[in-house]
Order: C-alpha cells, then sequence, then structure tokens
C-alpha cells in the first residue's frame, strides 16, 4: 500500500495513517471547512509520504502536517489576506498534544462521516479517505470502481456533509444512541466487505478488515466502556481469526464445518474472547455482542461436531428478537437443525419463507436442511433453485457443485450420503 | 453497492422502431444529448462506472471453435440484427430499485418527434463477493 512514487517505509505509512484523524481535527478547528480541511489534509500525506522518507520523520510529526495542510488551505483562500494571516499565525503556534482530545477527535470525525443524510456507500467512502487516511485511488481499488467514479462519491459526500451544517462536536445525548448506530454499522460495512473480498488473490486491494479493526480499536479506545464498540471489536477479531482457514488454494469457499480448524488465529481468538468477556459483563445485550458470542462459541469448538449449537440457538433467538431480521431467523434455523434435527430447522424456516420469497439464502439452508433430513430430490430442487439466483460466484460454484454431487446420488444411491456441510 | 450491467439492443420500442440513420438531424442529436446529460449525472453522482455505444452490425464478427482447429468466424449481417447490443452503461448503485430507475430513464429516451422510444432495457446485476460474515 504505496502512497507516493517512492513508496515509504512502513513505519511512515503507519505513523500517517495514525495522525490523520487529529491532523484533520486540527484543521478544521483553525477555521476551515470540512470539505476544504481534508482536501488540505490530503495533499499534506501525500507530501509527507514524499519527503519525510528522504528528509526524516520531523520532529513533530502532527506539528509539520497540520501547519502544511493550513498552508495548502490558505493557499486556496488566497482573496481573504486577513483570514490567511489568521491561520498561519495560528499554525505557527505549538500544538497542544492532548491524547484525549485525538481520541475524541478520531470520534467526532467518524460522527461525521457516518452521518445519516449520507448513503452508506458515501459514509464508507469518505470515512476511510477522512479518518482511515487512504487515498481516493486506494479506495477505488478496494471496492473495484474507477478512481473517478471514487473521487465523484467523496466529493459529493463532502458537498453532503457541509450542507447539512454538521457541528464538528460529539453529538448530544439525545441523538448519541443513533449516531453511533450509524459509526458502527459503517464499521461493520467496511470490515465485511473486507472479509467477503479476502477469499480473491487480487493482492492489489487494501486490506479493508484491518482498515475496519484499526478504526474500530480507535473508538474502542476513546470509549472503553461501549459494550456494542466492545462487541463489534470482538466481533471482527473472531471473525477474522477464521480467515486464514476460510479459501483453499484456488480462492474457492470453505464453509464453516469443513474448515481446518488448527489454521485459525489463535491470538484474534484470545484477545476477541477476552473483550467479549469484559463487554457481556455489564448492561444490556446489543446485536454486536451477540454476534460475537455466537463467533466466539464456533472459535471454541475444536471440532465441528463440539460445536455448543444449542447456545448458538438461544443466541440467535435473542439476536431475532433484537432485530426481526429474517435472515438471522434463517441462521436460527440452521442452529436449530443442528440442536434439534432438521425437521425443527425447517419448521422455522415456514415462518420467514413469505418475507424471503426467491431469496437464494432461503433455498440454499432449505436444501442444506433437506439433504440433512435425506429428502435428496426436494434438496436438489431447492439448490438448483439457490445455485440460479445466487447473486455471487464462489457461492454459486459452491451451490452447483452441492447439486451435482446430490444428482449424482439420487441417479445412484448405492453410493452411501456424504454430510451435509453448512453453507 | 452492487454492479448492474444495462443493455440495449438494436430494436426499437413502442415509440419508435426505426433506424437512427433514418431520423431527422435534430431528433438524433436530441437523443445523443438526452443520453449524454444523463451519463453525466450518473458520473456526477459516483454511480457510473462506464458507458459504451458499439460499433454496428456491419463490423461485428461471431467466433465458434472446438479448440483444435481454426476458429469459425462469421462475418455480417445477421438475419437478427435487432438483437445484437447496440451499448450498455455500467453502474454501481445502492439497490436494483436504483438500477431499474436509471434504465427506465435509458429507455424513455426521445426518438422522432421527440416521443420516448421505449426500448427494452436488460438490467443484469454482476456477480458480487461473498456475504462477510458467516452469521
Amino acid at each position: 500500500m504505496s502512497r507516493g512514487p517512492t513508496s515509504s517505509p512502513p513505519g511512515t505509512e503507519d505513523l500517517l495513517r495514525a495522525l490523520a484523524p487529529q491532523v484533520l481535527s486540527a484543521v478544521i478547528r483553525r477555521g476551515g471547512d470540512f470539505a476544504a480541511a481534508e482536501d488540505a489534509v490530503q495533499e499534506a500525506l501525500l507530501a509527507a509520504a514524499l519527503h519525510w522518507p528522504r528528509e526524516g520523520v520531523p520532529a513533530s510529526p502532527r506539528g509539520w502536517l497540520i501547519q502544511t495542510a493550513v498552508r495548502r488551505m490558505t493557499d486556496q483562500i488566497r482573496s481573504d489576506q486577513a483570514r490567511r494571516r489568521r491561520e498561519e499565525t495560528a499554525a505557527r503556534q505549538d500544538v497542544p498534544d492532548a491524547v484525549a482530545a485525538g481520541r475524541d477527535d478520531t470520534l467526532i470525525l467518524l460522527f461525521m462521516c457516518c452521518h445519516p443524510a449520507l448513503t452508506q456507500a458515501s459514509a464508507i467512502a469518505l470515512t476511510l479517505r477522512a479518518v482511515g487516511g487512504l487515498t481516493t485511488a486506494e479506495i477505488a481499488r478496494a471496492f473495484l470502481v474507477p478512481e473517478a467514479t471514487m473521487a465523484q462519491r467523496i466529493s459529493r459526500a463532502k458537498q453532503r456533509v457541509k450542507a447539512s451544517g454538521i457541528p464538528f462536536r460529539m453529538p448530544g445525548p439525545a441523538e448519541w444512541a443513533d449516531r453511533s448506530r450509524s459509526v458502527l454499522h459503517v464499521l461493520y460495512l467496511i470490515f465485511n466487505e473486507g472479509y467477503a473480498s479476502s477469499t480473491g488473490p487480487d493482492l492489489q486491494r487494501v486490506e479493508l478488515s484491518g482498515e475496519a479493526i484499526r478504526l474500530t480499536r480507535a473508538v474502542h479506545a476513546a470509549r472503553p466502556d461501549d459494550g456494542e464498540v466492545t462487541g463489534l471489536l470482538a466481533l471482527m477479531l473472531l471473525t477474522d481469526a477464521r480467515r486464514p482457514a476460510r479459501a483453499g488454494p484456488g480462492g474457492e469457499l470453505i464453509p464453516l464445518a469443513e474448515q481446518d480448524r488448527r489454521l485459525w488465529n489463535r491470538r484474534l481468538m484470545a484477545e476477541g474472547v477476552a473483550l467479549l468477556t469484559g463487554a457481556m459483563s455489564g448492561g444490556t445485550l446489543g446485536q454486536y455482542q451477540l454476534q460475537a458470542a455466537i463467533a466466539a462459541i464456533h472459535d471454541g469448538a475444536p471440532r465441528v461436531e463440539d460445536t455448543d449449537w444449542r447456545q448458538i440457538l438461544v443466541l440467535y433467538g435473542l439476536l431475532e428478537q433484537l432485530t426481526g431480521n429474517p435472515m438471522v431467523t434463517l441462521n436460527r434455523a440452521v442452529a436449530a437443525a443442528m440442536a434439534d434435527g432438521p425437521e425443527a430447522g425447517l419448521k422455522l424456516l415456514d415462518a420467514v419463507s413469505d418475507r424471503l420469497a426467491g431469496h437464494y439464502r432461503l433455498d440454499a439452508v432449505r436444501a442444506h436442511l433437506l439433504e440433512l433430513a435425506g429428502d435428496r430430490a426436494a434438496a436438489l430442487a431447492h439448490y438448483r433453485a439457490a445455485a440460479a439466483r445466487t447473486t455471487n460466484l464462489p457461492e454459486q460454484y459452491y451451490l452447483t457443485t452441492r447439486a451435482a454431487r446430490l444428482g449424482a446420488l439420487t441417479r445412484n444411491p448405492g453410493q452411501g450420503n456424504t454430510a451435509a456441510g453448512l453453507g | 453497492m452492487t454492479k448492474f450491467l444495462l443493455l440495449t439492443s438494436y430494436a426499437g420500442g413502442a415509440g419508435n422502431s426505426a433506424p437512427m440513420m433514418d431520423w431527422d438531424a435534430e431528433d438524433v442529436e436530441a437523443h445523443v444529448e438526452f443520453l449524454r446529460a444523463l451519463n453525466k449525472e450518473l458520473s456526477e453522482r459516483g454511480e457510473l462506472i462506464d458507458a459504451q455505444a458499439l460499433t454496428g452490425p456491419e463490423l461485428a464478427r461471431t467466433v465458434t471453435s472446438d479448440g483444435a482447429g481454426p476458429p469459425v468466424i462469421t462475418d455480417g449481417p445477421f438475419p437478427e440484427t435487432k438483437e445484437l447490443l447496440a451499448g450498455y452503461q455500467m453502474v454501481d448503485v445502492e439497490s436494483q430499485e436504483r438500477a431499474i430507475e436509471i434504465a427506465a430513464r435509458v429507455s424513455s429516451a426521445p426518438g422522432p418527434g421527440g416521443v420516448p422510444i421505449q426500448q427494452r432495457i436488460e438490467v443484469r446485476q454482476v456477480m458480487g463477493t461473498l456475504p462477510g460474515f458467516e452469521l
């Protein structure tokens, strides 16, 4: 992940990305509007990536970046001479280096970038650039769109932030819950995008899961007592721990039930479990804590047959009550099938078959459960229906293979049954 | 975000079925301007990945091969020219609803006399990546 024509030593890149939100906050405080300040900080980061490896990192990297960014910004506002003088004077002043303020600044910026007025795609792009310190080109590559498309998206998002007149401060207690939910959801989506694409051999893509974890760690550092923030961080770590086992050599999807669990990352698992234990001991349970708890149970099973499905079933029940999301019901159906037999799972599917009619995941889960129940003909029909409607290639391959295998067994029943994996 | 390919063929629609070369110049101009403005709008919204018009059926070739012998190449003109692709837009949008909304705009592009052509636009979702969490 290199920023300029000369590739920076790894330390510089990390330092720049860590400083990006603090520098941006400081520049906004010096009178810049968000959009102009954000452009100026990007330029300052680029300049640093170019100069520091050759000339050495300045004594106060943060001060250097703020000064450079303010200078760039004031260059843009030549007509306003008085303002320029004022800002340059401010830039020369020593920068108070308060770590606590820096943490809150990252949070305030996240609240701006994840404002409900923005579409999710805009919020994601703006967060990665303004808080994550990624370049537009890197974000564009991560989402497989041309740089010009991503540049438009970011510029539009910034205009919208500007137009909405969001003040640069922490949201008040009345709106805190809603606004922090938006922030966590955007971080969740960034992680998910990275995790989803991590099976491909595409080395050009920025590592989005790692970026989401880094940003969530920053939020956790600012709000260590928020159970949902901790829950989300734990969920990311517990999920990321399985990444090494998630894809075969050709990038093909390996479902959880068939993964080589020796490849799972113990260090991430331990950290996730420790965070989760702390979070769940206090206050009410939120959706991220519940998801993390489910991930922890999977991670804690040395073999798939050791999985505590009954506990997973209970957790999915709580998650279903909390979110009302029919996709959660699909997962609860799988857990019910594993805990109490396929009939119990199939019964649960009937409850959501109207709401999820035509969705391939419903067919995929039904196919699995029918296969477990020994109804090969019906399972085959649902695998085929799922394969025809899926919207992603690895899953289409998986479902098609499953259907083909079952088709062969249906024609030639002497070959015996193979255990159905979980999708 | 999800990518969709919006495909336009040479078949006309309820509003017009005459080939564009038979239109009046100003009608052609209005049609092209309509699509240019639409693409500009999509581009400014950060939704447009690519938009291209294809060269005509006269330059089209079809190719088949058994992997061993030389390929079989067929030159136009083809009997079912109307089914051939005339152009496409690749968009990256929030939802299928938004892709359909854009396709409807394309379909309403003006033909002769400013009458919307009402061409049939094929909306095809591009295969995406996996859903992330194994919930």
